[in-house]
């Protein structure tokens, strides 16, 4: 499996990243070389294998319905590079 | 100013109690040093203002025998654990300026055992790192030198590579680590320490800034196995905030000093010998093993036959996680943010110029084992090849009670090496991983050194929440190697 | 009757399926404490998982889950022992982890059915599956030129989403089992269901095709808000469809909004040119088991459903079919009745709410419970009319004013002077004087022309003011005309 330049843009704008014209040859070299060598997996049995999706096996905690109130207004948007009137604000978004 | 160099969490705790010196006064003491020291860039963060107000209260709390556990000790926190008010960052540009309002599970509990927190510990960014050499904050060097080349600057292992560093240096008595794949092991072995990564749920992950959420669990780095166990005892902990939270009953853990290690049946994995594995590495490991025969343990030669697929499956299964946990990082809550007057631009933007190299990479591969098409052959195989590798370790463990490996197969290289190849750097951790990802107990003891005078690690993998076996396991070796 | 779109080539059919995004009604998050009270200042009702913030970690609300299975319990469904939550990723500005926590291979509840009315034609809808997920957060569009404001209040907000299978065949019926499946959410009171405030809402699936054909290409027409709505966005997609499809073009499957400002649907592309969601179980959640005993206890407490409801209706008070269906289509409505007829004649009590009950409030355009009428006010009116006291008709023309009032039946007919005339002299003299007043009509009627019966009662009840009894009335006329 390679990876080429198209897929390189289209996993860079599915994961939301901006790939600098400079970087994008080494990358995917890079991409290439990692992906080449986990394919190694591909040799390894796993008929009849279930994936394993936690090592954690106890049962889910779960909690009552009980809503709280922990964090004012001002707490959560606290950090926000921009905010207007309680709200998060980012360029208009069309629709 | 009284020279506490010498000073272990144990130590500190009794000289605290005999009224030897005071909190404040260790805390003036540590606070010097790292001021001394910043060269070695242990900290991103340096909270002296609360260290001090922390070691008054402790102080009062000791006078009045009231102390608790970690009463006056001071720590460093890795800059993963979210501390309410005090900048954390992860190492990354993207969380540069970020104050979280909230603190983390395992942080609070330090602080309502009694530790002080002189700061927030450099890592890797994200922890995504095996030499601290991705963190947006610049580098973390090794206080270890090479006997025969003083002047090259060595890396202290990744990610947890400020704590690492930080206590190998005395800059503080302890510090916190996060293990994904070896974040705690591997510095605690290139730094001459001890570091424990507990069982996966173990240790609450609430506030821990998540890098691959089945694998990442906290755990201390410290001088000591009686550091670690101190340590570790505080941290742990039932948490309702955290849905993977083990309801197991949490031993005391200093019980290790009655584990013996006469009967037990210790496993040698055959796969473990890996190639390119250093020769005076194995000679250390070989040496332990005469060591714990010496005690009275059987050596058992087991075999963990998907230990070669191990790390391929973790540089699968982390990153795919990693693209996910880590796309919250889109500069509109928090964080950085380029400004853009188009929403993707600043998503791609922030994202592109927040993150670093080694991050971008693996959110990548991520992204891309998790995309229509590769899902099954990349991501799904992996889960399965993880099941494999735990079924490794379950009938390992029908025959052996404790199996001893290598913590790497390199001691501490020089900042620089191993950079142009990931995969290269990515070797670091195949000795480290096949725990992680069966989510198994395992502390690295620093057992020996190279002709270098390089620390070189063993680690001991435990049965699911047996700590207290590794914990006595290391603390045999920390009897045995003779210094 | 059949549905169909006449082309100006062929006769099209329609096919429906939904996907129906119900609110639980639950007082937290679906994986955070905050409070889902509606209607809240802007981010006041956010916790960490709700922004996204680093180090954040989602905890399962038990009450969701018992609703998530109470309502598969109630659409016939089989619960499935375990089930999986997943993180379907993608970027968008009020989605704040970059992921939806979600359900994708493993349901909660697997495939059930229910059954709708239409147009007196009993249908069998399929439901594919229900699962639990998170909402989103809100964008204001509208507030600002060139930014979209984010509230996240809403953002972790439990959902069920219901998808049915493509079995509707025209809008009528779509609109049908979203007033079923609302009513059924409503009876178990997992959802309010409302859909003003978005508590419900619907994805409609429309494709056409020919008699005979293959499926064709399917649009989604993403959140429908009304059962208006989402009847005229069929109609139109359809229409659109069988247009394209009748000019030789081919469909293209696409995201589509409902205006209903103009009663169009629009594209929605831009927004989803990336379709790759690339869900994986959330490393944060262990797999959801649900216990044989749970689900018993649950089905315990099930409460009758509309279906047998109005079964029982129909045998214990002898309503018919649609009588029963009207009143059981409301819950509250169907609690009015029983609470109503108790003691009382059933007939005249169906005949009241079912007549003058309904088109009071469909004026008034409030539901039972907003028009604050209680059982008692209708019972002791309707007591009234069956003891005599004031005649059926007396009490239609005041009913309006006695809804308003404020005062007890009994009091309100007294003090307006309502009380109905029974005294058999007294009727006989109204009898004597209307028929002196029309000898042309008497002689009339004395020649046959029984009609005018009707007329002389109309007369005397007038000169009463309507305050005859109009049994005795009857009973008299006949006896003095017969004379």
């Amino acid at each position: 499996m390679s990876i080429d330049n198209s897929t390189v843009k289209k996993v860079a704008l599915l994961a939301r990243i901006e790939i600098q014209k400079n970087d994008e040859a080494a990358l995917i070299d890079e991409l290439n070389n990692i992906i080449g060598w986990v394919d190694e997996l591909k040799k390894v049995n796993t008929e009849d294998i279930e994936p394993m999706l936690s090592v954690f096996n106890e049962t889910m905690n779960m909690r009552k319905d009980n809503p709280q109130s922990n964090y004012t207004n001002e707490l959560i948007l606290k950090n926000s590079p921009e905010n207007n009137a309680g709200f998060f604000v980012v360029p208009k978004v069309v629709e | 100013m009284t020279d506490f160099s010498s000073l272990t969490i144990t130590s500190a705790i009794n000289g605290l109690k005999n009224k030897e010196f005071t909190s404040q006064e260790l805390v003036q003491f540590f606070i010097e040093k790292i001021k001394q020291n910043k060269h070695l860039n242990c900290f991103i963060t340096h909270t002296f203002e609360q260290a001090i107000d922390m070691a008054k209260i402790a102080d009062k709390r000791i006078s009045a025998k009231n102390h608790r556990m970690l009463e006056g000790i001071p720590i460093g926190m890795k800059d993963l654990f979210c501390t309410n008010g005090i900048k954390t960052t992860a190492g990354s540009k993207i969380l540069e300026n970020f104050i979280p309002f909230y603190e983390s599970t395992v942080s609070k509990n330090l602080w309502d055992s009694g530790a002080i927190m002189l700061g927030k510990t450099n890592m890797d960014e994200f922890a995504m790192g095996s030499a601290n050499t991705t963190s947006f904050f610049g580098n973390v060097i090794n206080p270890l030198k090479s006997f025969s080349n003083q002047k090259k600057d060595l890396v202290p292992g990744g990610s947890s590579g400020g704590s690492a560093s930080a206590v190998s240096s005395g800059l503080c008595l302890g510090a916190t680590g996060s293990d994904t794949g070896g974040s705690i092991r591997q510095p605690a072995s290139f730094c001459g320490l001890v570091g424990l990564k507990p069982t996966y749920g173990r240790c609450s992950r609430f506030g821990m800034i998540a890098f691959a959420s089945s694998l990442d669990q906290a755990g201390p780095i410290a001088q000591t196995v009686e550091d670690a166990a101190l340590m570790l005892q505080c941290m742990t902990s039932f948490d309702e905030k955290d849905s993977t939270s083990s309801r197991n009953e949490i031993p005391n853990y200093l019980d290790y000093k009655n584990y013996r290690l006469k009967g037990k049946k210790i496993g040698i994995p055959k796969e473990y010998l890996i190639e390119g594995l250093n020769n005076e590495i194995k000679e250390v490991w070989d040496n332990c093993i005469n060591w714990f025969k010496s005690e009275g343990a059987e050596i058992v030669d087991i075999s963990l036959p998907h230990t070669e697929s191990a790390l391929p499956t973790y540089y699968i299964i982390a990153p795919a996680e990693a693209s996910a946990n880590l796309a919250r990082y889109d500069g509109i809550r928090y964080g950085f943010r380029q400004k853009e007057k188009d929403l993707k631009d600043l998503y791609q933007k922030t994202r592109g110029l927040g993150f670093g190299k080694e991050v971008k990479r693996r959110l990548m591969i991520g992204t891309y084992v998790l995309s229509a098409g590769y899902y099954d052959a990349y991501y799904l195989k992996a889960l399965k090849v993880r099941k494999l590798i735990s079924k490794d370790f379950e009938e390992a463990f029908k025959i052996c009670d404790l199996i001893l490996t290598p913590t790497t197969p390199n001691v501490a290289f020089p900042i620089g090496e191993k950079q142009t190849d990931p995969i290269e750097m990515y070797l670091n951790d195949v000795l480290t991983v096949p725990a992680s990802l069966a989510g198994l107990p395992a502390i690295s003891v620093s057992s020996g050194f190279n002709k270098e005078k390089l620390p070189i690690g063993l680690q001991v993998i435990g049965k699911p929440f047996d700590e207290i076996s590794i914990l006595g396991a290391g603390n045999a070796i920390e009897k045995l190697r003779g210094f | 009757m059949e549905y169909y779109i006449q082309g100006e080539k062929n006769k099209w059919e329609v096919i429906l399926g939904l996907e129906v995004h119900a609110q639980i009604s639950s007082k937290s998050k679906l994986f955070s404490v905050a409070s889902t009270n509606w209607g809240g200042e802007p981010n006041s009702q956010v916790e960490l998982v709700d922004c996204g913030m680093p180090g954040a970690l989602p905890v399962i609300n038990e009450y969701c889950v018992e609703q998530a299975i109470l309502t598969g319990l109630s659409i016939n469904a089989k619960i499935n022992k375990m089930s999986i939550f997943d993180r379907k990723n993608y970027f968008y500005p009020d989605l704040p982890q970059g992921y939806q926590i979600s359900q994708f291979e493993h349901p909660i509840v697997g495939s059930g059915y229910i059954n709708i009315d239409c147009e007196g034609k009993k249908k069998k809808i399929g439901i594919t599956r229900l699962h639990l997920e998170q909402d989103a957060g809100k964008s204001l569009h509208d507030q600002n030129e060139e930014n979209s404001y984010i509230d996240l209040n809403r953002s972790g907000c439990a959902l069920m989403e219901i998808v049915s299978e493509p079995d509707m065949r025209s809008p009528l019926e779509a609109a049908e089992y979203v007033k079923k499946l609302r009513n059924i959410l409503k009876y178990v009171g997992s959802c309010d269901g409302n859909m003003e405030k978005g508590n419900l809402r619907a994805d409609v699936n429309v494709s056409v095709k020919l008699k005979g054909e293959e499926l064709g290409t399917r649009c989604e027409i993403k959140n429908v808000n009304s059962i208006k709505f989402i009847q005229q966005a069929i109609e139109y997609e359809a229409k659109r469809q069988v247009k394209i499809l009748e000019s030789g073009d081919e469909i293209f499957q696409e995201t589509r909004l409902f205006d209903p400002n103009v009663g169009e649907t629009r594209s929605m592309r831009g927004k989803e040119e990336s379709h790759d969601y690339r869900y994986f179980p959330d490393p944060d959640l262990p797999p959801l088991i649900v216990t044989e005993e749970k689900i018993n206890e649950l089905k315990k407490t099930l409460p009758e459903l509309p279906d047998q409801r109005k079964n029982r209706l129909m045998i214990e008070f002898n309503l018919s079919s649609y009588d029963a269906e009207v009143i059981v289509n409301d819950k509250d409505v169907a609690n009015f009745f029983e609470k109503t007829v108790e003691g009382r004649d059933s007939k005249i009590v169906t005949s009241w709410v079912t007549g003058e009950l309904f088109s009071f409030l469909k004026k008034t355009e409030k539901n039972i419970k907003a028009s604050g009428i209680s059982p008692l006010k209708l019972g002791e009116l309707i007591d009234l009319i069956i003891d005599g006291t004031i005649s059926n008709r007396q009490a239609k023309e005041v009913f309006e004013d006695y809804i308003k009032s404020t005062e007890s039946a009994k009091i309100f007919v007294e003090k307006r002077g309502l009380i109905q005339v029974s005294d058999e002299q007294e009727i006989e003299n109204l009898i004597n004087s209307v028929l002196q007043e029309n000898p042309k009509m008497l002689e009339q009627y004395r020649n046959g022309k029984d009609k005018l019966f009707g007329f002389f009662v109309g007369q005397v009840m007038k000169v009463s003011k309507g305050k005859a009894n109009p049994k005795v009335l009857n009973e008299l006329l006949k006896k003095i005309l017969s004379n």
